[in-house]
Formats: C-alpha cells, structure tokens, sequence
C-alpha cells in the first residue's frame, strides 16, 4: 500500500507542471495565439520563483513572483507578435532560447543550494487517514490550484461570456472585430495569463518536485505542454487526462527500470511521450470535434482595417 | 409584388430624421472613397444605398456603424450631432448591421453567436427564451444549439437578422442582404423588413439588385465615384433609369469585331455530373454546354449554385475519372485529366480568387507569370528557367494590360486587386489560348480596369478562340456574351443567344427555373414564377 501511495504521489507531482503550463497555452492558442515560448516561460517563473524562495524564505512569494515572471515574458511575447506584429512562430522559439539563456544566467549563483520543498497542507485528522489522506488531503497548495484550475478553465470557456468572446477571438478575429470586441487586448490579456500558468508550472518544479535550480531544468516539458494543448484538441477535460497519463507512465516507466525489467531505458523513456499521443489522437480522432474545437485563427496576425 | 404595404403610414416628408448624414468625407491613401455625402433616414423609412462596386456604399456604411471614423462631416442621429466610437456604442444607440459577409462564428453555436453579439443579456437561459420569442414573432426559425457551421447561407443571415433585432434597433443596416439568397429566402426577408418597417424602424438596404429595390424600398440615394449623383424614388424609376444614374452613362453595349471563319467546338461538356468534395458544397447535375471558337458563353448565377464545382471540373482540379467523355477540349476527351494535360491542349483558366488561388501573392510577377505560362511561352528549357525570356514575358503583359506597378520584380501581393486581376487575366490571354474559362473576370476591379478586360476577352474570341466566361455580375454577362446559360443549384440551362433573353429572365432562371418561358423546353412550372418576387 505504502508503494502506491508513493507512486500516486509522484505521479501528481510530476503532472502539476504539465497542467499549470498547458492549462495557461490552451487559453493563450484558444484566443488565436500561438505562444512557442511555454519552455522558456517554465525557466523564467522556475530560477524566479527559485531565487525568491531563497531571498525571503516565503513560498507565497515566490509562486507570485514566478507567476509575475512568466507573464512579463509572455507580454514581451504579446508586444512582439499583437503590436508589432511579428511572426508568432519564430517569436515564441526565440522566447524560449532567451528563456533559456536568462534563467541559466540568473541561476549561476543558486546552482547546488538547497531549498525547504513547497509545505503540504496538513489538516488534522484527516491527512493521517490511510491512501486517501496523503493523496487527496495532503497535498501542497499548488497542486489543489491546479485543479481548481482547469475546472475554472472549463467554466470560463463553456459557460462565462469573456470565455465565449476568447473563443470568438480565436476562431475569427475580423468578425470579433466588427462586433465592437478588443481582439488585440483580449489576445494580450489570454498571453499573459498563459505567460502566468507556465510561470507557476516552472515554479512547482524548482519549489515542489526538485526543490533546486539547475540550468535547463524543464527538460522538455514546456514542448510536452504544447502538445498537449493540441492532443488534447483545447479541450480542458482531456488535458487534465493527457497531462496525467504523461505524468503517470513517466513514473511508471521509472519505477518499473527501478525494478530491474529487462527492456533498454531508451524505450522505456520514449513511453509517455507514445502512449500520451496514442490515447490523445484515438479518443480525439472526431474531424467535426477537432473544427469544433480547434481556434480558426491560431497563429495568424490581426491588423484592423482603419 | 406590391410596390409598398398600405398599412404603412407615410411618414418620410416631416418630423426629426432618424439618421441625418452631413457632408461625410473619407480618403483612403489613392482613393476619395466618400466625397461630401448628404443624405437622411426617417424613422420607418426603408432607404436603399445604390452605387456600383468601388461607389463608397461600404465605405459609409462603415463610418455609420463606427467600423470606420469620417474624415469630415456631421452624422446627427435623432436631431443631435453624434460621434460614433465604434460597433458597440452605435449597437447602443440602436443601429444594428447584417453584413455582406456574416460576421458569424462557424464553430460556436447559434446561440452563442448572439451572445456575443448581444452585449446587455448575460444569461443564457433567458437569452435563449428571447431569441427563439424574436424568431417566432418575426418568422425566422432558428435552433439555438446548432452549430452555424452546419447551416445554410439563408439561415445564417437569419442568425444576423435575430441578433440585431434582439437590441430593438431603430436602424438595421443590410448590406447586399441578397446576393447569396433564394427567390424564397428573399420574400421571407422582405416580409420581416417590411413587417418592422411598419414597427418604426427604419432601414437602410444596400444593393445593386435594383429590381428588388423597386420592390422594397421608398427612397434611394444613388453613389457613383463616392459621391451623391441622385435621390430618387425607385417606385417611379425603372431598373433601367437607376442603372444609369449609378453607372453615369448611357447603358450600351461594347461593340464587338466581327467574326468570320469556320466555327468549331472547341470545349465541349456533355452529361457532367459530379459530386461536390465540400460537404457543403453544390453538385453538379448532368451539365451539359459547348463553346464555339469565336464565341463567349456567359454561365450567370447566384454564387454557391455550383459555379466553384465547376471551375474546378473545368480547370482539372477536380477530375472526372469515370467519364472522360464528359468534357472535350479541341475533340480530345479530357475529364480524367489534371491541369497540365488541359494546359497542354491551349486551353486557359483565370479562377476567382486572385491572391492564392490564381497568383501566389508572395511571388513576385515574374515568377507569377512563369507557373501558368512555361510550357506554351517556352519559359523553362531542360529544366532551367530562362530568366530572360520570363523577365520579358512578364513585361509584355505589365505594358499590354496596363498593369500598374513599380516592376516586373514587385510581389504579387503588393499590387491592388484590380492590378493583379489584369495580370492574372493578361497572363492567360497572352498565350493566346484556344479556350479561356474565365471565372468573375471582372470582381472588384474599377470601371476603367473592367472594360478593359471586356474588350480582351471579346478581341480573344474574335481571333478564334472559344470563351467561357462564369459570372454573377449581369451587366456583364449582357455586355459581352454572345450566349447565355444559367446555372442553378448544380444545373445548368439551356443556352440562348444573349439578343433572344431579357435580364428579367435571366433573372427568374437564376432564382431556380430551368426553363426560360418561349423556348422550346420542357416547358416551366408557373409556381416558381411567383415565388422569385418579380412583377
């Protein structure tokens, strides 16, 4: 029992990273952007919400902090691609290479020091119940954010009006236009946010699950994110289950080399990324869904006819 | 049809004007699209906006709804001078707009449509309760949850007809509101027009169907080079009086070369059926038509009745494979064949759409007029382009058609529509085809640019070749054509000689009759006469 509850444990806190950061893209790309740049946002709010652990002690801090972090990237991003008008594509890689670049700067001096992991909410009596207690009571704060926040996502998309108009924007932004819709506002203001959630996502990784800075520490996962976002056809619902199927095989796959199974580690690394893939495409093979769902406008610079 | 509802009462000579328009001026960089425009709306007046295309009609009609600012000029609307900051305050102050082209949203639903368009009702529920009381009261059926995607073109413009209703404006804007409907669609609109005219509000029908404006509306105000040339009441005028208001001339056709020589069929299409790729596309039903050398044959239609099919189908985008015999170029059957065998046997297409479909606009026009032209202009030896040759090739056309531009080496995407449309036409035409089919020749192109397309198109078929010209612009089709065919939900009608048929019965084929009345057919059903609104 024990060994389970081990596992469940590290498979949520290897999935909360992917959620925050493909949580944040997936209403970032639903309003017609396409931010490329979720690796190098994840850096930023990691060495930021890192070095400000480390300055104040406060956790609290630290994940504003890095949240702040990922947002100014993003809206650097936003001025770049919406005001400017540059390509989205190129903008977002150059993102993350400068994501890159400044966190391993910035992070030269927190190299090797060592951090007091995010707290886990204990509450009395009840966190001490066997299974359920450590796994659904004794989580961080992170962790319940990130489900409280893809249900908000699911509500704000299906059911709130601002939700309906990031849709709108994102499936066409000349006719939002022609309604009376900001579409150059509202993309900045769903970029940021998008900037913020890959700014936590990298947080939850240098406070929570390796509670220490090291140069390019993300290791890929703001490009799983992404894929995500897209397999999961922006739909919320399937990100929460792409983002823990990945997260779960990824530890499944480690626990099982742990256990000495004899099939290369080669095979065992390339997993996750397969079966998260497979499951997504086949669950999500609906052309008509797809069109549905997908942002008609993603990736495509808006500039008003005046 | 009546000329106006007697129960209206005649309220357009007194009282404040709903919309008074004072002197609106707007320039574009090259171009005064509206210059010192005056008119006024009374309240429940339904005022038509005439002009051809490039008059300015849009142009207001943007400035009225806050989409463009006014370089100059007064807009008083009620009697108070007003400036209208964008869509939402002129949604507040109860102008609601049903564009040209829907500003709807294929992937959300009918309801979420309006939402977003509806600023004031926030709860759906409520929302929904509203819409469907509004399609009830004004005979527009719509279900909510459908997504618009899966809907018709008439059923969309309901969805724009609800969502400014919902706002209980006192003006609604329609521009070109029937260029994409049927006969019946367009009777079931007049009848909600006229039945909120009668509520009060006012409308301001932009249009160039002028038989349906004598039908509809009270007043026009006729735009020609974005100026006011005319007020008139179209009840009095005729179609062709407007007409010659907006075009400023007398209507006449171009003359035409006389053509002697043996006349052969050069494209030859026999029981051409095929199903549409578009799942909401138009099949093509058992088409049938042939285009002699020296002749143009006009294919008129509303858009959407199957013209896109075929120009695919002719150009060898789409291919026949089980029916080869279904078209005939120059005798060789050649329907499960692609572009390039058709290119090779001399025949030409010009699709509609210019910018990505008939040029690459990132391209510059050399290279433009390298890709259609290689093979007949011999532009491409061994494999290499002769740089040389095509620079020179490209040129002929620039100076030939009047192509303005700074060079051969300009982008295709720089040049204006009207510009790359004579490049694009010029391009074809230079090889000198054995047949041209030629897709809206003239779409968005300025009067000047257009004749001169008219004049290519008819010295082409003079020297032999065999033209095929789809058109929805009528006046064109009158202009040049030498017989007329048109082509409605897939089907095609008989052809006649353009001298033997009026615009009025192209009119009514158009709206869904396959037979005109007098020829010798399999006669006509009497129904559909009355039903496509016409006197």
């Amino acid at each position: 029992m024990d060994i389970f509850v081990q596992i469940v444990l590290t498979v949520i806190t290897a999935s909360t990273p992917l959620l925050f950061a493909a949580s944040g893209e997936l209403i970032t790309e639903k309003s017609g952007v396409l931010n490329l740049g979720v690796e190098g946002m994840m850096l930023i709010g990691a060495i930021t919400g890192f070095a400000v652990a480390i300055s104040t002690g406060s956790a609290t801090l630290a994940i504003f902090a890095a949240a702040i972090a990922g947002a100014a990237a993003a809206f650097i991003f936003g001025f770049l691609t919406l005001s400017l008008l540059a390509n989205q594509v190129a903008t977002g890689l150059a993102l993350t290479i400068f994501g890159v670049g400044i966190s391993a700067l910035v992070g030269a001096a927190f190299v090797g020091v060592a951090l007091e992991p995010l707290p886990k909410l204990a509450i009395p009596g009840i966190s001490t119940l066997p299974v359920i207690g450590p796994i659904v009571f004794g989580q961080d704060i992170m962790v319940y954010g990130s489900f409280v926040l893809i249900a908000a996502i699911y509500w704000f998309l299906k059911h709130s009006h601002w939700g309906l108009v990031v849709r709108a924007v994102g499936e066409s932004h000349d006719s939002a236009h022609a309604l009376g819709y900001p579409v150059i506002a509202i993309r900045y203001m769903a970029t940021i946010f998008g900037g913020a959630m890959c700014g936590l996502g990298g947080a939850y990784l240098s406070l929570a699950y390796t509670p220490m800075w090291a140069e390019n520490m993300t290791a890929g996962r703001g490009w799983i994110a992404l894929a995500l976002v897209v397999f999961a056809t922006w739909r919320p619902g399937r990100l929460l289950l792409g983002a823990y199927m990945f997260g779960g095989i990824t530890i499944l796959q480690l626990h099982a080399q742990g256990a000495g199974i004899n099939v290369p580690s080669q095979f065992m690394s390339m997993l996750p990324y397969l079966a998260t893939i497979l499951v997504l495409v086949l669950i999500s093979r609906d052309k008509v869904r797809i069109r549905l769902n997908a942002p008609n406008c993603i990736g495509q610079a808006f500039r008003p006819a005046h | 049809m009546d000329a106006a509802p007697s129960h209206r009462t005649d309220n357009t000579q007194s009282g404040t004007p709903l919309l008074e328009l004072s002197n609106i001026t707007k320039e574009f960089p090259g171009c005064l699209a509206n210059d010192q425009i005056s008119f006024r709306i009374m309240p429940g007046e339904v005022h038509a906006l005439l002009g051809e295309n490039g008059a300015g009609k849009s142009t207001l009609v943007k400035i009225i709804y806050g989409v463009l600012k006014a370089d100059e000029g007064r807009i008083a609307w009620l009697g108070k001078d007003v400036s209208i900051a964008g869509p939402s305050s002129a949604r507040h102050m109860g102008i609601g707009m049903v564009f040209q082209h829907f500003s709807l949203f294929d992937s959300l639903t009918v309801l979420e449509n309006i939402a977003l368009a509806a600023t004031d009702e926030r709860d759906r529920t409520k929302l929904r309760d509203k819409v469907l009381e509004v399609s009830h009261s004004y005979g527009l059926p719509l279900d909510p949850d459908r997504h618009v995607h899966s809907l018709s073109v008439g059923e969309r413009q309901r969805i724009e007809i609800v969502r400014c209703l919902l706002q209980n404006p006192k003006l609604l804007i329609l521009d070109e509101p029937t260029s994409v409907l049927t006969p019946q669609e367009v009777e079931r609109l007049f009848e909600t027009l006229r039945q909120l005219a009668a509520e009060g509000c006012a409308i301001l029908y932009i249009s160039h169907k002028l038989e349906e404006v004598k039908a509809l509306c009270e007043t026009a105000t006729i735009l020609r080079g974005g100026k006011v040339v005319a007020d008139c009441d179209p009840r009095v005028e005729t179609a062709r009086s407007m007409a010659e208001m907006m075009i400023g001339e007398k209507l006449q056709a171009p003359n035409r070369a006389g053509r002697d020589g043996e006349s052969i069929h050069r494209l030859v299409v026999s029981h051409l059926s095929l199903q549409s790729e578009d799942q909401f596309g138009t099949d093509l039903d058992d088409v049938s038509f042939s285009v002699s050398s020296g002749e143009i044959l006009g294919i008129a239609g509303i858009a959407g009745n199957g013209q896109t099919e075929l120009m695919a189908v002719l150009t060898g985008e789409s291919v026949v494979p089980d029916n080869m015999d279904a078209i005939v170029i120059d005798e060789q059957p050649i329907a499960h064949k692609g572009p390039k065998t058709r290119r090779s046997l001399g025949a030409a297409f010009v699709p509609e759409e210019r910018n990505g479909h008939g040029a690459v606009p990132s391209m510059p026009l050399t290279e433009n007029a390298l890709l259609t032209a290689f093979r007949r202009m011999g532009l491409v030896r061994r494999g290499i382009i002769d740089g040389g040759k095509t620079r020179d090739f490209a040129e002929d056309i620039i100076s030939q058609f009047d192509v303005r531009t700074s060079g051969s080496g300009s982008d295709a995407g720089s040049l204006s529509g009207g510009n790359l449309q004579k490049f694009v036409v010029g391009r074809e035409i230079i090889q000198r085809p054995n047949v041209l089919v030629i897709c809206q020749p003239t779409w968005g192109v300025d009067a000047g640019a257009a004749s001169a397309i008219h004049q290519a198109l008819l010295d082409l078929a003079a020297n032999g070749a065999a033209v095929l010209v789809i058109s929805q612009d009528l006046d064109e089709i009158f202009a040049i054509c030498d017989r007329v065919a048109v082509i409605s939900e897939g089907r095609l009608s008989d052809t006649r000689g353009i001298k033997s048929v009026t615009v009025d019965e192209i009119g009514l084929l158009m709206g869904g009759l396959h037979d005109l009345a007098g020829s010798d057919g399999t006669g006509q059903d009497a129904p559909a006469l009355a039903e496509a609104g016409h006197d």
